[in-house]
């Protein structure tokens, strides 16, 4: 199953995808490590959820090579399916069944993994166990999302803007989870547009703008690079790298 | 890793899903269960038995206002109702003169009897129980001018079970309400899911695209037995419908119908993307063999050019199979041809669900 010498999680280079006149993806390249959480940071429409939908074997590129945990969805996919855990943007799952009943049919897909009540206990949803989804709040409903992705045991977590529309306290609540899933060797790809996100949980952030990588390193490495006090009088953050790149703010295209 | 004692197939965690959200919905308990019944209720009541038909003749009450030969003559009017008032099978009614092409056209009265010497019969030829009124009226009015019959016949009324309209009938509204019920919740949930992103997540998922589908036709069997058993049960004990055939057989009829009606469902819901354009595919699917699959009346009413369509239609092939059943105690040999076209059917809608079947 696992490759001998598998250090890359995740490569893809020189990915296209356009969707009419539309580039949503314009050759970008990225090489995720085992073991790290990676970041795509950026605005709205920059192309992040395209790019992770590609690497999730959802989308198919126009053009690019995609290799995950050694393997490529071309060859591999029933094998790649049962080692990936993915959380999509905005699934609504079914809203007449409850968190343990949701879990049990996620669980039911997967050769392996944990059994429900330990589930339920990873993403401290023991107490929701018999509630309908649709009496769930966000952060719930979040973790729940999480719950199914986590349901396999996969070696690598895709995650499409886990904590938008969040409060603090949820969000807090779901990093921890996340960190405990990194703890015991699991491989993290989000996107988020939170720059606060990504410093906390990134151990590396790619920065995404027009379907390019215009930025890559730690979010310290970022920081740093920022030469002008003019643009820090307090501690530099990734909105400050954002915005010298490209003259705009990250949440600018927020609806 | 183990295989831990909680998980089962996924195809019965997704039929068990399925079932869930469907019993949780109040609405579809209601088109399921209550609506057959309702319907068969009020069927009885507007379709009692033929014995009791009624032939309703209204007497025009204002002599005077039509320049008719007879209508002058008031004596006439009180003779005509004298003459009818006695006659078991007819009730009169009063019709004013300026509402006569109304209650013909709304089927109040059968016939108007416009008093005079002789009187005037105004029907609508073309409506049978115009016609039979007629018939009716006449012939009480003549025996009570005096008409002396030269013989009368010997009168042996036969009664045979499951010759009535509404023994007729049931079968056919079991076989549509196989065929709605199956589509219209199949059809919404697939759509509903595709608008939640639902089925876009179980596509990321290692689920198997096949088992999905599947595991609708069978939770689909699960909610069928009820959804049988009521109106079956209904028209039995209730209307006096005979059940001639084995329930096993009646049992395997449905199962096949079921199975094709969820196949086309699940074709028609493999595209659309929005419950409006559900809707639509599925009204256009099902409304044309409301009419043409022998549901309210026979499909041999319709001419000889359209019967190879209509034999080809699955409703036609489940309602043809289920009265032969039900009414006449078919076995599943002698439907043999209706349930190899049913399967035919479920087979190849299946197919091209999978096929067609978008996931996100």
């Amino acid at each position: 199953m696992s490759g001998v010498t598998e250090s890359h999680a995740v490569r893809c280079a020189a990915l296209h995808k356009r969707y009419g006149d539309v580039v949503a993806v314009d050759g970008l390249s990225l090489t995720v490590q085992r073991g790290e959480c990676f970041g795509l940071l950026g605005p709205n429409g920059a192309g992040k959820t395209t790019t992770i939908e590609i690497l999730e074997g959802i989308l198919d590129p126009d053009a690019g090579d995609v290799e995950v945990l050694g393997l490529t969805w071309r060859t591999n996919a029933a094998e790649l399916r049962q080692r990936l855990g993915i959380q999509l943007q905005d699934t609504q799952l079914a809203d007449k069944l409850t968190v343990a009943e949701t879990i049990r049919l996620f669980r039911a897909f997967y050769h392996r993994g944990q059994t429900v009540g330990e589930l339920l206990r990873i993403v401290e949803l023991e107490g929701k166990r018999d509630s309908w989804v649709n009496k769930l709040s966000g952060g719930q409903r979040q973790r729940l999302a999480l719950a199914c992705a986590l349901a396999g045991a996969p070696d690598l977590l895709f995650l499409d803007e886990p904590t938008t529309g969040l409060d603090p306290q949820s969000r807090r609540q779901l990093w921890g989870v996340l960190e405990r899933f990194r703890a015991a060797g699991g491989t993290i790809l989000l996107t988020t547009h939170y720059m606060d996100e990504a410093q906390v949980l990134c151990d590396r952030v790619a920065i995404v703008d027009h379907g390019r990588v215009i930025a890559l390193g730690t979010p310290q490495e970022l920081i740093a690079k920022l030469t002008a006090p003019r643009v820090v009088t307090h501690h530099g953050t990734l909105e400050d790298v954002f915005m010298s790149l490209t003259g705009r703010h990250l949440r600018d295209n927020e609806d | 890793m183990i295989t831990k004692t909680d998980v089962r197939h996924p195809i019965i965690e997704l039929s068990l899903a399925r079932l869930r959200e469907w019993v949780r919905e109040p609405e579809a308990i209601f088109w399921a269960f209550v609506f057959p019944i309702v319907m068969s209720v009020a069927l009885a009541v507007a379709f009692p038995g033929q014995g009791s038909r009624l032939v309703v003749v209204g007497i025009t009450s204002e002599p005077g206002t039509r320049n008719e030969p007879g209508t002058r003559n008031a004596g006439a009017a009180l003779k005509l109702r004298a003459a009818l008032e006695g006659v078991e099978a007819i009730v009169l009614r009063d019709v004013s003169a300026g509402n006569e092409l109304r209650v013909i056209r709304d089927g109040d009265v059968h016939i108007i009897v416009v008093p005079g010497d002789p009187p005037t019969y105004r029907f609508d030829p073309d409506r049978a129980e115009a016609r039979l009124a007629r018939l009716v009226v006449d012939e009480a009015l003549k025996r009570a001018a005096g008409r002396a019959d030269p013989w009368a016949a010997r009168e042996e009324p036969v009664v045979v079970a499951g010759s009535r309209y509404i023994d007729w009938l049931i079968p056919g509204l079991l076989g549509m309400n196989i065929m709605s019920t199956g589509m219209w919740g199949i059809g919404f949930s697939i759509v509903q899911a595709r608008l939640r992103k639902l089925l876009k997540r179980l596509a990321a998922s290692p689920m198997r695209r096949s088992d999905y589908l599947l595991s609708q036709m069978i939770a689909r069997l699960a909610f069928l037995a009820p959804e049988v058993a009521v109106p079956l049960g209904f028209g039995a004990l209730v209307l006096g419908m005979p059940v001639r055939g084995s329930l096993l057989s009646i049992a395997a009829v449905c199962v096949i119908g079921a199975f094709t009606f969820t196949g086309i469902g699940l074709l028609a819901a493999s595209r659309p993307k929005t419950l409006e354009a559900i809707s639509g595919v599925l009204n256009i699917t099902m409304v044309p063999m409301w009419v043409l699959c022998g549901v309210f009346f026979s499909a041999s009413n319709f001419p000889p050019a359209f019967q190879p369509v209509i034999q080809a239609l699955p409703l036609t092939a489940l309602n043809d199979a289920l009265r032969a059943v039900i009414l006449e105690g078919a076995t599943l040999a002698q439907v043999g041809s209706e349930l190899v076209r049913l399967a035919v059917w479920a087979v190849v809608t299946f197919l091209l669900a999978l096929k067609l079947f978008r996931w996100r």
